[in-house]
Order: C-alpha cells, then sequence, then structure tokens
C-alpha cells in the first residue's frame, strides 16, 4: 500500500507535527511504499532532514510561484503529485496550513476529507479514522468510501520519533508548472508574535487562567510561571470574552484543543466547553478557590486557595527544581 | 455588495451530548440547537459590510426542518433575506458544498462568508471545499477582513503570527472568533425576521462518501487528588509531579 505525506514546512524548517504525520505514514504502509511531499524553496536541500522518519522517497517541489503557501498553489502542485502518484492515503497535519489545504485538495480531486484524526487505519482497502468532535466530546469512527482516503492528523496525537534509516531515501525534484494568474488569494506578509512565545497547540506544558485570575494583572504572574516552565498560555473563554487575553489564547470550544503533557489551569471552574478543549492531556493541575469546582474532578492534582498566592509560590518553587 | 453567509445550526455548545440509540448519531431530544457560533462573526461582518458599503445579505442553510430556526436567528441580526437546502439526510462535507455550490451559481455573488468551522462536526473545511467547487479564491480562519475595490484583504491566524492575504473578489472568507463582536438581535429585528421569507429548495444530493461506523466516549479521567490548601501545598505539588507523574 501505498501512503503520500505532505510534509510541511515554513522558512525552511520541518512542523514537527510533519513528523507526526510521516511516522503514522510509515506505520499505515508498513511494508509498502511511503512518500514525502515537500513544496516550496530550498525544498530538496532539507529533505535529507526526514531521512529518520522514513520515506522511501521524497518529491521536491520548487516552483518560485510557490515560495509562499497558498491554498490555489499549493493545492494544484499536490494534486499533481497524487495523480502522478496513486497513493491510497494521502496524509498532512493538521494546522492551520494543513487544515487550509486538505479541503482544497479534497475538492481537487473530489474525494472527502478525514479532518484532524486521532487514529487511523486502513481496512478492506479504505482508510479509516477515529475523530473528536463536539470539540473532543465525543470521538466518532468513520471510513471512507472512496480512494484515495485524505486525513488530516491533530497535533500530539501520534508519536513522532526518528531512527536510524536503513537505507536513504531517494530524493527527486518534481515539475510542476502553474500560471501566475492561477494563484489569486496571495499572502503579503506575514506578522510573527514576538520572539520565545511558544505555540499553544504545540506546547509539552500549558499553563491556563480563567476568571479567577480578576484581570491582566495577574496573567503576568501566568507568564512568569509558563517562562520558568518553557510552557505556553492560554485562557479559558471567561478570561478572553473579558478582554485579559486574545482570542488566540483560548482553550475549548470556540478555541482552541490542547493536549500538553501538563496542564495547569488557574483559576478555571471548568465548564464544559473548556473541559472539552484540554481533557486529552497527559497530566492536569487544577488551583481554585472553589472546592466544588468541576475542574477539580478532572484534575490529576489539586490546590484549593487563592491563585495570587499559590502563582508565585509555584514559580520560586519550579525555579526551585530547574 | 451582494453578500452571501453560510450557516449550520447545531447543538450549543454547553450541551452535554450523548450517544443515541443507533450508536451512530447523537441524542437530539432536549438538546438545544443554535446558530453555529463561528457564523455568527460571519453574519455580523456580512452586516458591518452591508451598512458601510450597502448591499444585501443573504443567509443559506443545509440541513432537515430545524435549520430554518437558525436562519431565523440570522434574519433578526439584520439578514435581508435566507435559503433553506432542505436536507434531511446526512452528507459528508464535499457532498454538502457540492449541493450549496449548485445553489450559490443560480445568482451572483460580491462574497460569500461562512463560519470557519460548525462545532458540531469540528471538520473546518466547508468553506474551502466550496471556494474549490466554485473556482474562487478562499481564505480560511480569518480575523480581519478589509474590502477594496474588487478586492479584499484578510489577516489569518496562523501557529505564531498572522498571515495578511490579499484576494480578488469574489472569494470565500471562513470566520474566526476575533473578526467581530456579534450584534444581539434587537426585539424589532425578532419582529421583522417572522415576516421574512425563508425560500426552500430541495436537496438533489443523496448519499455520503463517508460513512460513519460508530461513535464512542472519550475515556474519562478520573478525578484526582487534592494535594492540599494554599500555597503551603505547593513543595507536595512539586514533588508529585517530579517524582509521580515526572512530568517536572
Amino acid at each position: 500500500m501505498k501512503v503520500l505525506v505532505f510534509a510541511e514546512q515554513r522558512s525552511g524548517e520541518f512542523r514537527k507535527a510533519a513528523m507526526e504525520a510521516l511516522c503514522e505514514g510509515r506505520r499505515l504502509s508498513s511494508d509498502g511504499e511511503l512518500v514525502a511531499v515537500i513544496i516550496g524553496r530550498g525544498a530538496a536541500k532539507i529533505a535529507p532532514n526526514l531521512a529518520g522518519y522514513g520515506p522511501d522517497r521524497i518529491l521536491c517541489i520548487e516552483n518560485p510561484l510557490l515560495e509562499q503557501y497558498s491554498t490555489e498553489g499549493y493545492g494544484a502542485a499536490l494534486e499533481a503529485a497524487i495523480r502522478q502518484e496513486n497513493p491510497e492515503v494521502v496524509l498532512m497535519a493538521a494546522t492551520s496550513m494543513g487544515r487550509d489545504l486538505a479541503p482544497r485538495l479534497g475538492a481537487r480531486l473530489g474525494v472527502p476529507v478525514l479532518a484532524d484524526v486521532v487514529g487511523l487505519s486502513f481496512e478492506g482497502g479504505m482508510l479509516q479514522a477515529v475523530r473528536p468532535i463536539y470539540a473532543g466530546k465525543l470521538l466518532m469512527k468513520v471510513r471512507s468510501k472512496v480512494s484515495p482516503g485524505i486525513a488530516t492528523t491533530r497535533l500530539k496525537a501520534f508519536p513522532a520519533a526518528a531512527s536510524e534509516p536503513s537505507k536513504q531515501p531517494s530524493i527527486q525534484p518534481f515539475a510542476f508548472e502553474i500560471a501566475a494568474s492561477a494563484i489569486r488569494a496571495k499572502v503579503k506578509q506575514i506578522q510573527s508574535e514576538a520572539e520565545g512565545t511558544i505555540e499553544l497547540t504545540e506546547a509539552d506544558i500549558v499553563v491556563s487562567g480563567g476568571r479567577g485570575l480578576k484581570g491582566t494583572e495577574a496573567f503576568k504572574m501566568l507568564e512568569d510561571l509558563a517562562r520558568t516552565l518553557g510552557a505556553a498560555v492560554g485562557a479559558s473563554r471567561a478570561a478572553v470574552d473579558a478582554g485579559w487575553r486574545s482570542h488566540g489564547d483560548q482553550v475549548g470550544q470556540t478555541g482552541k484543543t490542547v493536549a500538553p503533557t501538563l496542564y495547569i489551569a488557574c483559576g478555571i471552574s471548568g465548564a464544559i466547553q473548556h473541559l472539552a478543549g484540554m481533557s486529552s492531556s497527559k497530566v492536569v493541575v487544577a488551583i481554585n478557590k472553589d472546592p466544588d469546582a468541576p475542574i477539580f474532578k478532572i484534575a490529576d492534582y489539586g490546590i484549593v486557595g487563592d491563585v495570587f498566592e499559590i502563582l508565585p509560590a509555584l514559580t520560586e518553587a519550579v525555579k526551585g527544581i530547574k | 455588495m451582494n453578500i452571501l453567509v453560510c450557516v449550520k445550526h447545531v447543538p450549543d455548545t454547553e450541551t452535554s451530548v450523548k450517544i443515541g440509540a443507533d450508536g451512530k448519531s447523537i441524542q437530539t431530544q432536549d438538546v438545544n440547537f443554535v446558530l453555529n457560533p463561528y457564523d455568527e462573526y460571519a453574519i455580523e461582518e456580512a452586516l458591518r459590510i452591508k451598512e458601510a458599503k450597502g448591499g444585501e445579505v443573504t443567509l443559506l442553510s443545509a440541513g432537515p426542518e430545524n435549520a430554518k430556526k437558525s436562519l431565523r436567528t440570522g434574519l433578526a441580526m439584520g439578514a435581508d433575506k435566507a435559503l433553506h437546502l432542505v436536507c434531511p439526510h446526512q452528507h459528508d462535507s464535499l457532498t454538502l458544498a457540492q449541493g450549496l455550490a449548485e445553489v450559490i451559481k443560480t445568482s451572483s455573488w460580491d462574497l460569500v462568508l461562512c463560519g470557519k468551522q460548525a462545532v458540531d462536526d469540528d471538520e473546518a473545511q466547508m468553506g474551502v471545499m466550496l471556494a474549490q467547487i466554485l473556482d474562487w479564491p478562499s481564505v480560511s480562519t480569518v480575523i480581519k477582513l478589509e474590502l477594496g475595490d474588487g478586492m479584499a484583504t484578510a489577516h489569518r491566524e496562523i501557529e505564531g503570527g498572522i498571515e495578511v492575504v490579499e484576494t480578488p473578489l469574489p472569494a470565500v472568507i471562513t470566520a474566526q472568533k476575533g473578526l467581530n463582536e456579534p450584534r444581539y438581535a434587537s426585539l424589532k429585528g425578532i419582529m421583522m425576521a417572522k415576516k421574512k421569507e425563508i425560500a426552500e429548495t430541495p436537496c438533489s444530493h443523496s448519499g455520503s462518501k463517508i460513512e460513519v461506523l460508530d461513535l464512542s466516549y472519550p475515556k474519562a479521567r478520573s478525578g484526582g487528588k487534592i494535594v492540599g490548601e494554599g500555597a503551603a501545598a505547593v513543595p507536595a505539588l512539586i514533588k508529585l509531579l517530579h517524582e509521580e507523574a515526572k512530568v517536572l
């Protein structure tokens, strides 16, 4: 069985999630063929970095019109690679790029997309997947009735481990032409967040604040703790709607779904929408002054008390063990 | 500007969803269905564009009979007209996008707005699929939109930053939280919405290219231990995270 994986890169750096998709592609294809596709300038130069993740072949698409991501340009390029390779399965990570690209690709090929999956298998010649729905309140097992089966893999749901390759993958250029007029929506500029900001959905540790923080001041204490831990800062909907944090920090339904190794919820009561977005975290710590807060029912460890008193103590204690 | 907004009728995010008797769909009795929250941002943006530049805002929803409720909600916010693609059955997003595209093609539009995802199936792909079927450009997960002459500049949320994307119109734009603050329907709006007509079109598509095998509940987290009270409990917590959970 042949699996094709789109290995996402920006400015010459592969996304960790691309490695997750690649490793899952390797597992699915087992003794079949795993083909990775890299799109963008310098693709061939960075291709060897994928070797440890198991691709048999790597196709590099380096058209100057594909220097920046565009849904139309990348969609057309990936379609061309798929029409040549004819894989049974196509995977990419469910990043902001993948979730924009996969539906474009699916509609170009006339096949549906199994979006944001947390489990994959190949049965009876068709791709089967488990997807969280209702922000993770339920899991839905689905099977594509058409081929190729396309899926986007949820971040951190699949392990990514490099190993010493038994043989080096063959790195091949893939010639792809596109008219400039075919790319209509164009990226003009990328505004980056402050250097050192850790992306919420990719962080190993997330420190989140809610209504109990009472304002932006306390979030500075939360940021101190996050810096000490190397964590990303999240927020509950209440904190976002109050204007204390930007919407991009919101964890939960109508926000982001996170699954870090450690999630520390500070002053968050644990509304069902919030719990849906963080319940897949490995270890959950809750700090709340209300001992009856629902968050304690799902937290591995809880401290009842005032976040204003506990947060600085926690930051100091973490410094002590580092 | 002739603007179309695609909307979906979904369970309220407060719903504790339960699996139905067939094991493949959810129980719908006693569930409060509402206009998909992301679609509220799409409607609000359309109304603001109309208020600034003139034009008309039309809503389109595919779904069973109760989809009309969300169309009424949007009409009460201030949309002018509504179309209901009556689809009693479940479809995959692509098949549904093809059905919606057929309706969209019967008129001429400057802009189609959608919520970035529906909070029921969380697929987040309808808007972009629609754009491809219509052969239009698209920008998804947009938190800022500025319209120029025959073109738009959209700020798209990506990991660690924002992509500023320019696109000619017509285009499909999908709305992310942060785009605007949706208005509440006024009493007058609600009264007027009752008089507005919802035009029906039957759905010609049947079947789905994705088969639902079953639904299940995620593994429940068991409540853990209360380590202690106040800052005095911090050393014990750190010890547990370090030695028992091994995450620090």
